[in-house]
C-alpha cells in the first residue's frame, strides 16, 4: 500500500530532498532503505505538491540517490506502557538494555500538546531536595521547570543525581501517602563515560526500577537528538497524566539539542537569528519546558530539570537566556565555588526560583521561610559586594559592621551552601544553619523579617560570642 | 465557523506546500482574509498574495497537513467578537474562550481544529435602553446598558459602521447577544454583539493630551516615574528581573475601570497564576473581585506562534472597544519581544529579506502602530476614555541596545528599566531609578499636587538629588571606602539608602505593602525627609554621625511600608527621630 519512490534529488548534510507524486504530510515519518538495507528514519520538514524535505535522525552517510524512500502516512509516535518504567532506550526510544521489544498500551504523538493555561493547576507543592542552596533560598515545586545552567567541566551532573535521590515531599511523607514517583532520564549527546556515570549511580541506588532513560550518546547522531526530548516528554505525560505518577524529568544536556537545531537550521540554508541559531528557537525550547506542570483534577505532575552547559560561562547566550526566559527559574552553578570545594557549587545570588513564593511558608515549609531567605539574599549580596572593596582598601579599613558583613558570606559559603553530594538535610535543618548565620549580625540589620520571627528564632549568644 | 470536521471545509482552494506555520495554496483570496486550512480545518490568516500562490500564516499546528488537502476562505479578516460576556474570560490569541475549549475538546492539551465565538451566543442579558422611540443616534452611540459584572456596566453601541438614524423600537428585558435590542427608521437593527477586525484601529473623535495619573500603588512608579491613563509605558528586563511581577502588580491595583491582560509567549504557570488569584482578590477601589474587571489573553509560548503574532491586536481591539464605552482601559502586554519575535518568525519562514538582527524590516513600523493605538481619546459618542499600554520588553541577555527595546523606546513616553543585580540582591521592584524615566511627571504634577500634596513635586525632586548624589558617591566609596568620606556625605549615603530600602524597595508578596496610595508614597518620603532635616541639624551641632545613624527609631523607616494605619505611625515616628535627635545637642 506504501508507495516506494527511488527519486532523491539531493542530499545536504542531515537534509534528504525527494520528489513524490502524491502529497505528503508535514511531520510525517520517513523510512528510507540504503542499497544494501540499512533503514534509516526521518521525518518531513517541508512538503509541497511535488517534492519534499526530509530531516534523516540517524545521519546520511551511506544515503545514495539509489535509496529508496517509504513515506509511512504518519508522524512520530512513541509507544507507551507502564513496563517502560525500568527500560534503556536509545535516542529515538528503541531498547537498548537487551530486555524484550516495547509493548505498547498506547501510541501518541511526540509533538504533544498545548496545555490549556485554563486548565493548569498552579504548582505549589513543596519538593525537598535536601540542598540546603536549593530548598531554602531557590524552592523547588512540584510541576516546576527549573533548569541548571552551569558549564564545562563543573558537576552539575552530581547535583541533578543527588536531586533524583533525595527528592521527597514531606507532606506527604507526614500523612503516611505514599506517591508513585518516577524519574525519566533524556540524555542528549552526552559522553559515555558521563552516560555510565549517570546508570551506575542509578543502578546502585535502585532507581533505575523507576526510570525510564533515553540515551543519546554524543557519537550518535545530532538529528537525532531534537527526538530525545520529545520522546522523553510524551513519556513522562502518559505517566503523570494518565497513570498518575510524580515524574521527574532529568534533561542532559540542552545546549547539545540547540546546536543540533542549528546544525539543521543550517543545513535548510535558513535565515539564522541570533549567533546563527534558528529564528525560531524560542518557540521550539518552549515546546519543550512547557511540558511541566500539574493539570486540574490530575494526581500526576511533571517536574523538570533540564541541565545545560553555558558556553563560555556566558549566560547571555541564546542557549542560557531564551532557556531563562521559558523556565520558571535557574540554579547557577559557579566554577568559582567550584575551585573553592564547595559541594554543590551553587551560586545563589543570580539563581532563583519563580515558583517558590507559593510553595513556602506556614503549612507548607515553616512561617519563617521567606523572610529568612530574603534576609540571607541581601546578607550576602552585601558581603558579596564588600568583598570587591577589601581588595582595594583591606578590612582594616571597614566598619564593625562591614567586617561582619564580610564573615557572614564567608560562613554562609563554607555552612550553608556547602553540605557535599551526599548529605541529605531536612528544610527545618536548613533554616537552623540559615538562623545561626542571621544571628551573627544585629538584630536591627535584620530589616526583612517580621519582628516575632525574630524574637523566635534569633539566637541572642550567637551575637554576642561573634562581637566578643 | 468551522467545527472541525473534513465535511465543513469547502474547497475553494488546495493546499501547495507546507513548512511549519505557513502554507502556500492555491487559493483566490483577500489580503488578511482568514482561511480554514486542511480537512481539519485549522484556522489561518492570508499574509502574502504572489500570482496564484497565496501564503497563510496558520493559527494551529500543522503536523500532518499535506498538500492537496483544501483551504477554505471566509472572505473576512481577523476579527474579534465585541460584547457583553469578555470579562471575567480567559482567551487564546485569537479569541477563542479557553475555558470552552476544554469542555469541547474534553482534555486538558489544546486540540486542533477546535473553534468557538468570543462570547456565549446563548447567554441571556438583562438590557435596558437609554433611548427611546424618536430618538436620534449616530454610530457610535450608547444606546443601553447591561450589567456585565458586579463592577462594570456595559454599554451597547451603534456599531461604527452603521449609518445611525431614528429609534423605532427600543425594548429592555432578557436578550442574547444577536437578538434586536434597538431597531432604526432606516432598518438597521442593532444587537449587543459587534465584530471588528483586529488590525484596524476602532475610530475616535480626537485624541487629546492626558493630564490624569494612571495611579499603580507601586512606590516608584507613582513617585518618580507615572504613567498618564491613555500613556504608554515599556518595561524591559533580563529573565528574572520582575518583568511579570510589576506586570501582575499594575494589573491588580492600578485604577483603571478595565484591564486587558495579554500574555504573549510567555509560560503557562503565570497565566494559571493569574486566573487562580484574579478572582480571591480584591479590586482596591470597588472590593469586588479583581476578575469582574479583567479580560485574559493567554497566548503561552508552546501555543501557535502566529496566533501570538495575533494575540496584541486582539488585546487592543477589546481594550478600544471598552474605551468606546467611556471607560479608562489599561492593557498590559508581556511580551512584546515574544510578539516581535513571532514576526520575525514568520518573515524568516517567507524568506523575506531580514533587517537587524533578523527581524523584519516593518518592525519599527508595527511597534509604533501598536502603541499609537494607546491614548485619551474623546469617543464619537462624546465620552471621553482610555487606553493605556504597557509593554514588556524581553531584551536577549539583558541588553537594551537591542532592536526591540530600542524601537520600542523611540515611541514609549515611560521607561521602566529593570535592572538585574538590583534582583539579585533582592530589591524590588528591580526598577533602575537612575536609568528610568517618565516624560508625562510636568503634565501629571499638577493632578498630585491638587489630589495628595501641594509640595508633591519639590520632595520628589529632593529625592532624585539625594539619590543622585547617592550614586556619585558610591563610586568614590568603591575606590576608599566609606569611612574615609566627610561627615555630611556619609549621612547622605545612609538618608539615601532609607530611600532605597524604605520607599523604593515594595514587597509585592506582602498583604499591606503591595498596595500603596499615593498619600502613603508622600508620607513615607516625607518621614525620611524628616529625618534628613533634623539629621543635618545635629551635624551642624557637632553630633558625630555614627551618633545619628545609631537612634532608637530609625530602623522604624522601614516598617512603614508594612503598615496599614500608618499616617499615625509616621506622626509617632517623625516626633521621636526629631526628640531623640534633640536631645543629642
Amino acid at each position: 500500500m506504501q508507495k516506494e519512490y527511488k527519486t532523491i534529488t539531493e542530499i545536504s548534510g542531515p537534509l534528504v530532498f525527494a520528489e513524490v507524486d502524491e502529497p505528503v504530510g508535514y511531520n510525517e515519518i520517513v523510512e528510507i532503505e540504503t542499497p544494501d538495507g540499512q533503514i534509516r528514519r526521518g521525518q518531513v520538514l517541508e512538503t509541497t505538491s511535488d517534492h519534499v524535505a526530509i530531516q534523516v535522525f540517524e545521519g546520511t552517510g551511506g544515503i545514495d540517490r539509489k535509496s529508496s524512500v517509504r513515506f509511512l502516512g504518519e508522524t512520530m509516535k512513541m509507544k507507551l506502557t507502564e513496563d517502560l518504567l525500568g527500560r534503556v532506550l536509545d535516542g529515538s526510544g528503541q531498547p537498548i538494555d537487551g530486555g524484550p521489544e516495547i509493548e505498547p498500551d498506547k501510541r501518541e504523538d511526540i509533538v504533544g500538546e498545548a496545555i490549556n493555561p485554563y486548565s493548569r493547576e498552579y504548582p505549589a507543592e513543596f519538593i525537598q531536595t535536601g540542598v540546603s542552596a536549593i530548598d531554602g533560598m531557590n524552592t523547588l515545586v512540584r510541576g516546576q521547570k527549573l533548569p541548571i545552567f552551569s558549564s564545562s567541566g563543573q558537576p552539575h551532573n552530581d547535583l541533578a543525581l543527588q536531586i533524583a535521590r533525595q527528592a521527597t515531599v514531606p507532606e506527604e511523607e507526614k500523612e503516611g501517602g505514599e506517591s508513585e514517583f518516577a524519574v525519566i532520564f533524556g540524555a542528549m549527546g552526552i559522553t559515555a563515560e558521563e552516560a555510565n556515570e549517570f546508570m551506575d549511580d542509578f543502578e546502585r541506588t535502585g532507581a533505575l526500577e523507576r526510570s525510564v532513560v533515553f540515551m543519546n550518546l554524543a557519537d550518535d547522531p545530532a538529528t537525532e537528538r531534537t527526538l530525545t526530548p520529545r520522546l522523553a516528554l510524551t513519556t513522562a505525560e502518559y505517566l503523570a497524566f494518565e497513570k498518575g505518577y510524580h515524574v521527574l524529568t532529568i534533561l542532559t544536556d540542552m545546549t547539545n539539542y540547540c546546536e543540533a537545531l542549528r546544525e539543521i537550521g543550517a543545513a535548510r540554508e535558513e535565515v539564522p537569528g541570533r549567533r546563527g541559531y534558528p529564528g525560531y528557537m524560542y518557540t521550539d525550547l518552549a515546546q519543550l519546558y512547557e511540558r511541566a506542570g500539574r493539570i486540574k483534577g490530575q494526581d500526576g505532575s511533571i517536574t523538570q530539570i533540564p541541565i545545560l552547559t553555558m558556553p563560555s560561562d556566558d549566560i547571555t547566550h541564546p542557549i542560557p537566556d531564551l532557556t531563562g526566559y521559558i523556565t520558571e527559574g535557574q540554579i547557577i552553578i559557579d566554577p568559582d565555588l567550584n575551585s573553592q570545594g564547595i559541594k554543590p557549587p551553587i551560586n545563589v545570588l543570580p539563581s532563583l526560583s519563580r515558583l517558590m513564593d507559593d510553595g513556602i511558608g506556614e503549612g507548607l515549609t515553616r512561617a519563617d521561610h521567606a523572610d529568612v531567605s530574603d534576609q540571607l539574599y541581601a546578607a550576602y549580596a552585601e558581603g558579596e559586594d564588600l568583598r570587591d572593596l577589601v581588595n582595594i582598601v583591606g578590612r582594616e579599613a571597614l566598619s564593625e559592621r562591614d567586617n561582619k558583613y564580610l564573615d557572614f558570606a564567608d560562613r554562609f559559603e563554607a555552612e550553608f551552601v556547602q553540605q557535599g553530594f551526599t548529605t541529605d538535610r531536612d528544610i527545618e535543618e536548613t533554616l537552623e544553619i540559615g538562623w545561626d548565620l542571621l544571628s551573627m549580625l544585629p538584630k536591627e540589620e535584620l530589616n526583612r523579617i517580621d519582628e516575632d520571627l525574630i524574637e523566635e528564632h534569633y539566637r541572642e549568644d550567637e551575637s554576642v560570642e561573634v562581637e566578643a | 465557523m468551522s467545527q472541525g470536521q473534513t465535511s465543513d471545509v469547502r474547497e475553494d482552494g488546495v493546499i501547495e506546500s507546507v513548512s511549519g506555520p505557513v502554507v502556500t495554496a492555491d487559493l483566490d483570496a483577500r489580503m488578511n482574509d482568514v482561511v480554514y486550512v486542511g480537512s481539519e480545518g485549522l484556522m489561518g490568516e492570508v499574509i502574502e498574495i504572489e500570482g496564484d500562490v497565496t501564503t497563510i500564516q496558520v493559527y494551529e499546528e500543522t503536523s500532518g497537513v499535506s498538500s492537496g488537502e483544501p483551504v477554505e476562505t471566509t472572505g473576512q479578516p481577523l476579527t474579534v467578537d465585541l460584547g457583553p460576556g469578555m470579562l471575567d474570560s480567559i482567551y487564546d490569541g485569537v479569541q477563542r474562550p479557553l475555558q470552552v475549549l476544554e469542555e469541547k475538546m474534553n482534555s486538558a492539551f489544546l486540540d486542533r481544529g477546535v473553534d468557538a465565538p468570543g462570547i456565549d451566543l446563548d447567554e441571556l442579558w438583562e438590557f435596558t435602553p437609554e433611548v427611546a422611540e424618536g430618538d436620534t443616534v449616530e454610530p457610535g452611540d450608547i444606546v443601553g446598558t447591561v450589567p456585565e459584572t458586579r463592577t462594570i456596566d456595559h454599554k451597547v453601541m451603534v456599531p461604527p459602521d452603521y449609518e445611525g438614524g431614528e429609534v423605532v423600537e427600543a425594548e429592555s428585558g432578557n436578550f442574547t447577544v444577536d437578538e434586536t435590542v434597538v431597531e432604526l427608521d432606516n432598518g438597521e437593527e442593532i444587537t449587543m454583539h459587534q465584530e471588528w477586525p483586529v488590525r484596524q484601529q476602532r475610530p475616535a473623535s480626537e485624541k487629546q493630551t492626558p493630564t490624569e495619573p494612571l495611579v499603580s500603588g507601586q512606590r516608584i512608579l507613582d513617585g518618580l516615574f507615572p504613567i498618564a491613563k491613555g500613556g504608554t509605558a515599556a518595561i524591559p528586563g533580563p529573565f528574572g528581573s520582575g518583568k511579570t511581577v510589576t506586570q501582575h502588580q499594575l494589573a491588580k491595583w492600578a485604577d483603571a475601570d478595565i484591564v486587558v491582560y495579554v500574555g504573549c509567549g510567555e509560560r503557562g504557570n503565570e497565566m494559571t497564576e493569574v486566573i487562580e488569584d484574579f478572582p480571591d482578590l480584591e479590586d482596591p477601589t470597588t472590593g469586588n473581585p479583581l476578575m469582574d474587571r479583567t479580560t485574559l489573553i493567554a497566548n503561552t509560548s508552546n501555543m501557535p506562534v502566529a496566533a501570538r503574532e495575533s494575540s496584541v491586536y486582539t488585546g487592543i481591539t477589546i481594550a478600544e472597544y471598552f474605551r468606546d464605552m467611556g471607560y479608562n482601559v489599561a492593557l498590559m502586554a508581556d511580551s512584546t519581544s515574544r510578539w516581535a519575535e513571532a514576526m520575525r518568525e514568520i518573515s524568516s519562514r517567507l524568506e523575506e529579506m531580514p533587517g537587524e538582527e533578523g527581524y523584519p524590516a516593518y518592525l519599527a513600523a508595527r511597534l509604533a502602530e501598536f502603541y499609537e493605538r494607546a491614548g485619551y481619546f474623546e469617543n464619537v459618542n462624546g465620552t471621553e476614555g482610555s487606553v493605556s499600554v504597557i509593554g514588556a520588553v524581553s531584551p536577549p541577555g539583558g541588553d537594551f541596545s537591542e532592536p526591540v527595546t530600542q524601537n520600542t523606546l523611540r515611541i514609549v513616553k515611560t521607561f521602566w528599566a529593570l535592572d538585574a543585580d538590583l534582583a539579585e540582591r533582592r530589591h524590588f521592584p528591580a526598577i533602575n531609578w537612575t536609568e528610568s524615566y517618565s516624560l508625562y511627571r510636568d503634565q501629571l504634577d499638577p493632578w498630585f499636587e491638587e489630589n495628595v500634596e501641594s509640595d508633591w513635586s519639590e520632595q520628589r525632586q529632593w529625592a532624585i538629588d539625594t539619590l543622585d548624589e547617592e550614586a556619585e558617591l558610591q563610586e568614590i566609596v568603591q575606590l576608599v571606602g566609606k569611612d574615609a568620606l566627610p561627615e555630611d556625605q556619609q549621612l547622605t549615603l545612609e538618608v539615601a539608602r532609607y530611600l532605597r530600602e524604605a520607599w523604593l524597595q515594595q514587597n509585592a508578596f506582602h498583604d499591606v505593602d503591595t498596595y500603596c496610595s499615593p498619600e502613603k508614597t508622600y508620607r513615607i518620603l516625607g518621614a525620611i525627609k524628616t529625618f534628613n532635616d533634623e539629621a543635618f541639624d545635629a551635624l551642624d551641632a557637632g553630633v558625630p554621625v555614627e551618633e545619628i545613624t545609631d537612634i532608637e527609631s530609625l530602623p522604624r523607616l522601614n516598617r512603614i511600608g508594612v503598615q496599614e494605619d500608618y499616617n499615625e505611625f509616621v506622626d509617632e515616628l517623625e516626633e521621636d527621630i526629631a526628640s531623640e535627635l534633640r536631645e543629642m545637642y
